[in-house]
């Protein structure tokens, strides 16, 4: 793709650069500065998140309550929970797309800029006024950040800004996902077609029909809370005729989707990555995008598997049963093809690569784990145990983190120009894959010998188990601080990077200049097939 | 204050590190077979997917690493260009629905056995509140609320290792007799709850306004005692509501029903006399004077840390 490079630094001389100051930022709507918001934003939320988890971690670290008291527990699971769902994995996916898409399928920019810098915005305050709920009387929201009437009505002051706040991130997502939909259909250079976009945009489009279909229920949801809280309505009140399970079906219609909201395009960068270190192409690409659309589908019809203990008819249990088995075959489908890519390639092992490879075994085990959960007479045992917090971290933690991290070094150099420093991106990535199991695997253990979950304290048979967990926690949170300084040192200067960086790399984006110019793509590429899906 | 729970969590550490008996729970890492037969069913369908998934694995991260040690750019191996093979797709999409149903089918017929209450030979209904629980028999007229024990609730902020079955004990236990089906309905006064003894096997919301039903049979030979606590977010004590269940033999449940009996009699007519609430129903009269301190203690854990620090 010379031409495209020589087109596009040509045209830099032409461009309009960012403004200087930071109201470039404040009224971007360039897509890489975007990204690089969305990005930045998530990273400062993991942190926010992750502060709650280390609060969790030293209170579970011994029995006895030592450090939070009961309630502002409960407060530190809920807002861990929703801190790190929508404000860091769903933000940091947002991001990537932002950055990526455009230059994947040689746009010049998002479809929709003024939109998309709204669609930004709108999340700092979202999270501004979900943290203020802790300066409140009453606290920030404790009843889990599943919201299960009627115990988060008895939340006081939070309530409204708990919902006015899921309100704006409903809005911010499914306004960046129409965007992301416009732009992949409308955007593409000539040559593009369809099953010859990457993975990851591929994945990116099924993520965001997800989420056009998915936070529209979530909103409705809320919104009953809120008329039920404030309003007299009885929705969930089975003292007025509701009924409070009905809102666990609405918030997992939701909620199902929404675990593959961010797993998907988790999926989509690990396909962009193992080909690349393999110096081979993907294997099965078409079945990779049939699989991702297979699963998007089966996430509509699985929900209740959340919920096996409510008292649900057996045919109902049943139903919920054989739908959530089947979303193993399509899942399985990508594990063997990623391992299939690997099989007789030319592999070495940077660390995009390991933590890639991280994420396949580990994401695996958290499959496994879920296929374990899907058996409803086991499932009984399992419901609501530290056996579930260990199996929504293998897919979240070392499922969508990981990717996330692994999406960061693998692209850091085309956005910064500079290469990361490899020796300390080993170190955190070996810091992080020994840490995080030490802390997830023994809450299997934990789980399966009874240990309830959303607890502050427990019975001593759960004090050994807790203990190596809270150190593997605390393992974890301090290595992260590493990643931290990688990508800031990396931004501010080291080993100029090459334009394809990675010598196995195929795509768009690998034949613009490192960093990219401000604007890019202005004329489209020609697209040959030697650049087409990698 | 905090340099004591410092120096607490520091010994904690230590004791942990040196062994001793603080290593004895790193041995509880599987699920209990359990005392019933849906227990054994579940502990039985839970091993058969564990064991298919470690097979799996065994074989998918064993073929990874294989390739990861042999198919290395430093070792010199070339890049095949293969991408696709039909026939291995459709092996790996046909065998996995294979395994699926072998699963599907032990399932579906334990699941089946669950949700069968029929048949039983006793009743109890368990009303859940924030936070504690309410036991009714209802056939044998017997009505009281089980609280978590104050000795657990003492060693909170003092010494959780020192005090018996800390956090898993009561002040009233549930006794059942070993050998009978017995029907538990579950609902609740206030938010959801749910009610779990993992050695029984079953697990149900209490959901207010709603009643959910679940069955156990301890089996002949096991009397003893079974713990167990609230597994739904209910709120801030929600991690302190324990369960005990106590299996007697038949004549042993049936000597229990005697005193309880006795003893509600016996406190519903002192009630009667030192005063009569005009709207509650005899057994809730009889409830609130066993337990009259329960209504006046708005949380377990604000009333463990007062009682520490001398009424704060």
């Amino acid at each position: 793709m010379s031409t495209a490079t020589t087109h596009d630094e040509h045209h830099e001389h032409h461009d309009h650069g960012p403004e200087p100051g930071l109201l470039r930022w404040v009224f971007t709507t360039n897509h890489k500065d975007i990204g690089t918001l969305y990005l930045l934003f998530a990273l400062l939320m993991f942190f926010v998140g992750g502060a709650l988890a280390m609060g969790i971690r030293l209170e579970l670290f011994q029995p006895g309550l030592q450090f939070l008291d009961p309630h502002r527990f409960n407060q530190f699971t809920t807002m861990h929970a929703l801190i790190m769902i929508f404000g860091a994995v769903m933000p940091a996916f947002v991001g990537f797309a932002n950055w990526q898409i455009p230059i994947m399928i040689g746009a010049p920019d998002m479809a929709l800029p003024r939109l998309n810098n709204w669609s930004f915005w709108i999340l700092p305050f979202a999270f501004t006024l979900l943290i203020a709920t802790f300066f409140m009387p009453g606290g920030a929201p404790a009843g889990g950040w599943t919201m299960y009437p009627p115990l988060v009505l008895q939340g006081g002051a939070n309530v409204p800004f708990l919902i006015f706040a899921v309100h704006l991130m409903g809005i911010s997502s499914v306004l960046g996902a129409i965007n992301i939909i416009v732009t992949i259909f409308n955007m593409r250079a000539p040559g593009m077609s369809l099953l010859k976009m990457p993975l990851f945009v591929w994945t990116w489009l099924i993520t965001a029909y997800l989420l056009v279909a998915a936070m529209p229920v979530l909103a409705g949801a809320v919104t009953m809370l809120l008329t039920d809280k404030f309003f007299g309505t009885a929705f969930f009140n089975a003292a007025g005729g509701g009924d409070p399970v009905m809102f666990q079906h609405v918030f997992w219609f939701f909620g199902h989707p929404e675990v593959y909201i961010m797993i998907l395009p988790a999926f989509g960068i690990i396909s962009q990555i193992i080909p690349t270190f393999c110096r081979k192409p993907l294997f099965g690409y078409e079945s990779m995008v049939y699989a991702t659309a297979s699963i998007a589908f089966l996430s509509f019809v699985v929900w209740a598997h959340h919920m096996f203990t409510v008292g649900m008819p057996l045919s109902g249990e049943l139903f919920f049963m054989y739908t959530t088995l089947l979303i193993a075959v399509p899942t399985g489908v990508k594990v063997f093809n990623w391992v299939s890519t690997m099989w007789r390639g030319s592999m070495s092992f940077e660390t995009p690569m390991l933590w890639a490879i991280s994420f396949v075994v580990l994401f695996t085990i958290g499959g496994f784990s879920g296929l374990m959960l899907a058996i409803v007479p086991a499932d009984f045992q399992y419901h609501d145990t530290y056996f579930v917090v260990a199996h929504f971290h293998y897919v979240l933690v070392t499922g969508a983190v990981f990717a996330i991290i692994a999406g960061a070094y693998y692209w850091l150099p085309k956005w910064t120009g500079h290469m990361y420093n490899e020796t300390l991106g080993k170190w955190h990535f070996w810091l992080s894959a020994i840490s995080v199991n030490v802390l997830f695997f023994p809450q299997h253990f934990l789980g399966l010998a009874g240990m309830p979950r959303r607890i502050p304290d427990y019975a001593i048979q759960f004090a050994d188990w807790n203990w190596v967990s809270s150190v593997g926690g605390f393992v974890f949170g301090i290595s992260q601080l590493l990643f931290v300084y990688i990508v800031f040192s990396t931004i501010r200067g080291g080993e100029k990077a090459t334009n394809r960086v990675w010598e196995g790399a195929h795509g768009l984006e690998w034949s613009l200049s490192s960093p990219p110019g401000y604007h890019t793509f202005a004329t489209p590429p020609q697209v040959s097939d030697a650049e087409a899906h990698s | 204050m905090y340099f004591t729970r410092l120096s607490r969590l520091l010994v904690g550490a230590l004791l942990a590190a040196t062994g001793s008996s603080a290593f004895a729970a790193f041995s509880d890492l599987n699920m209990p077979l359990g005392v019933t037969p849906i227990s054994r069913e579940a502990y039985e369908l839970h091993m058969l997917i564990l064991i298919i998934c470690v097979v799996i694995g065994i074989i998918v991260f064993g073929v990874m690493f294989i390739s990861m040690l042999k198919h290395r750019k430093s070792l010199g191996h070339e890049p095949a260009q293969f991408h696709h093979s039909t026939k291995a797709e459709i092996v790996w999409t046909v065998l996995p629905c294979v395994i699926l149903v072998a699963m599907a089918v032990p399932a579906t017929n334990a699941l089946i056995n669950m949700e069968d209450t029929s048949e039983s030979d006793l009743t109890i209904k368990v009303t859940a509140y924030q936070w504690k629980w309410k036991y009714e028999y209802l056939e044998d007229g017997v009505t009281f609320y089980s609280n978590l024990a104050p000795s657990s609730r003492q060693a909170i902020y003092e010494d959780p290792r020192a005090v018996d079955n800390y956090l898993r004990n009561v002040d009233e236990r549930v006794v059942l007799p070993v050998g009978k089906k017995v029907r538990v309905l579950l609902t609740s006064d206030d938010v959801i709850h749910a009610w779990w003894v993992p050695s029984l096997g079953m697990k149900k919301d209490a959901i207010p306004g709603f009643i959910n039903e679940l069955w156990i049979k301890i089996d002949e030979d096991k009397t003893g005692l079974y713990r167990g606590q609230c597994a739904e977010l209910c709120g801030k004590d929600h991690g302190f509501m324990p369960i005990v269940v106590e299996a007697r033999n038949e004549e042993g449940y049936k000597m229990w029903v005697a005193e309880r009996k006795a003893a509600m009699a016996s406190k519903k007519v002192a009630a009667n006399e030192a005063k009569k609430p005009l709207e509650a129903a005899p057994e809730e009269q009889a409830a609130v004077v066993t337990h009259a301190s329960d209504l006046v203690q708005p949380s377990i854990v604000a009333a463990a840390r007062s009682e520490k620090s001398g009424g704060l």
